[in-house]
């Protein structure tokens, strides 16, 4: 049911996108992608490939400067024009610190106009969703690092998003939680039937989540490379240790060191 | 908690321990050495003078205090105007925080006489000297606090498509609180040195008269215990008035920001 097979519909297409910024770093270069809908799409490779670029572009949050994005065929005016919504979840919890958790979730409905009485069921729900339903009065420095992560992740699928795009999110977590958090939201996608791009620099975290995985180099950013993880869910710890997690981790790790060693001439001075 | 009890009660006896060393001392010296009170009164001789001039005296505190508090809140509601201005863009920005300084560094003894042959009601002039003093450190911190706003969240606010007036209110203001009530605290004191230094230029006379006119008067009468009972009124005037503002920012700010916060260890 989440195999995501190729035929399925094409929802976010990227096109031989350019981001280059305004100090003239080249962050991407000729950037092809097809978001399919119901996948799990991780961006992995070195810092400075422009993963966290390609998430802010597709979020609309910044423009390329080549090339050509679509949201759900409909060109460019990706959540008003066709009431298909994207979230965004971030490195940070960037929670409101002055708000309490439930109004923290509560904010993209508020903010879209939405009277309180009606966002009461949702928010609800969203926080029941991620294990936060006794924590709703608490304010975020109340909670531990992994808990503002779950409610930052609450307040992302408050709009029942189709499009969850989720930069880094676990990467300031320790180990234990990552693995707990990543568990969840693996269950939280397969229950919300939505397509996820998901952005990390552990080859572990990529292989376990994902559906597809994209591995992108530095100098200029750009795709080497996409890989199919072709293994069934729901995927629990066993899988972690199993054979074919290996395989695909040491293929994965492979092409990632291809993407560095891509790199090196570049930085070094010409002969 | 206990050790926060015994640790509050340090924040009040540690002090005035130090004030009780000092007048004793103050006392003993002035009595030792025979220094006659026209020079220095002693403290109980000030504290004397407090008591019998009390009317005169309070009267006067009553005037002061009442130009500071005006002129404080005029400083903050043109401050935060000022700054919501500002961060509107940076054109206005750039063009206007300059004369902002230019207000801050132009001393108000030299502009307090043309403020004050400009208005013709005393008491105006006063209040708008003090305002002038007062405005500027709202207007930077208020600024500063505007523009410091999270990254994340100023594009989380982009994203869900947030009005300009959304993100003012629900994001860039509470932000800005801990920056504007740094600034409060500084214009307190100002308001109160600015009511101050004004009347000393302006020289009021009669029913309005403030504190800074009865200290001119008693310098002038050589009733320097009355001096310095003034002096005293001013400076627990101005602790008093800080020690609210700390209040107000703390009952604002208690529940969330790291300034205010006790940390539990």
């Amino acid at each position: 049911m989440h195999e995501a097979p190729a035929e399925a519909p094409v929802i976010v297409e990227v096109r031989a996108v350019d981001k280059t910024y305004d100090s003239g770093t080249c962050a991407l270069l000729g950037v092809d992608l097809d978001v399919r809908r119901g996948e799990f799409l991780t961006l992995v490779g070195p810092s400075g490939c422009g993963k966290s670029t390609l998430l802010a572009l597709i979020a609309g949050l910044s423009r390329p400067t080549g090339g050509r994005l679509r949201w759900w065929s409909a060109g460019f005016s990706h959540t008003g024009g066709t009431g298909r919504r994207i979230s965004f979840v971030f490195q940070a919890p960037t929670l409101m610190p002055w708000a309490s958790v439930t109004t923290n979730v509560r904010l993209p409905l508020s903010l879209a106009g939405m009277p309180r009485a009606k966002t009461r069921a949702r928010v609800e729900a969203a926080l029941a969703r991620v294990h936060l339903t006794a924590f709703g009065d608490h304010l975020p420095r109340q909670l531990s690092g992994g808990m503002q992560m779950r409610a930052s992740i609450a307040r992302a699928l408050v709009t029942e998003p189709d499009l969850l795009l989720m930069d880094e999110p676990f990467g300031a977590l320790d180990e234990f939680t990552r693995q707990r958090l990543d568990g969840e939201l693996l269950a939280l996608w397969s229950a919300q039937q939505m397509t996820v791009m998901f952005v990390t620099h552990s080859i572990h975290e990529a292989v376990f989540l994902s559906t597809r995985v994209a591995v992108m180099a530095a100098h200029p950013g750009r795709i080497l490379d996409t890989w199919t993880i072709d293994e069934p869910y729901p995927r629990s710890d066993a899988f972690r240790v199993s054979t074919t997690f290996a395989q695909h981790a040491q293929r994965l790790s492979a092409c990632v060191a291809e993407a560095g060693a891509d790199a090196l001439p570049d930085a070094e001075p010409a002969a | 908690m206990n050790r926060h009890r015994s640790q509050q009660a340090l924040r009040v006896l540690a002090p005035m321990f130090v004030a009780i060393v000092f007048l004793a001392a103050w006392q003993a010296f002035v009595t030792v050495k025979a220094i006659p009170p026209y020079i220095v009164p002693s403290p109980s001789l000030v504290a004397h003078t407090l008591y019998a001039d009390r009317v005169l005296l309070l009267g006067a505190l009553r005037v002061t205090i009442g130009i500071a508090l005006i002129a404080l809140a005029l400083a903050t509601l043109l401050g935060i105007l000022t700054a919501l201005l500002f961060v509107q863009s940076r054109w206005i920005e750039m063009s206007l925080f300059p004369y902002a300084i230019l207000l801050q560094v132009t001393p108000i003894v030299a502009i307090a006489p043309l403020i004050i042959i400009w208005v013709r009601d005393t008491r105006v002039a006063l209040i708008l000297c003090a305002t002038v003093v007062a405005v500027f450190p709202v207007i930077s911190n208020t600024t500063l606090g505007l523009r410091s706003v999270d990254r994340g969240l100023i594009d989380f606010f982009r994203l869900s498509r947030a009005t300009r007036w959304q993100t003012l209110w629900r994001l860039r203001v509470p932000s800005a609180l801990p920056y504007f009530f740094g600034g409060l605290r500084i214009a307190t004191g100002l308001a109160l040195i600015g009511a101050v230094v004004a009347e000393f230029v302006a020289g009021t006379g009669g029913q309005g008269a403030g504190l800074a006119y009865q200290i001119l008067m008693s310098g002038i009468q050589l009733n320097i215990p009355r001096l310095f009972a003034a002096l005293v009124l001013i400076a627990l005037a101005g602790v008093a008035m800080f020690a609210a503002t700390v209040l107000v920012s703390r009952v604002a700010l208690a529940r969330w920001h790291e300034s205010e916060l006790r940390h539990e260890s």
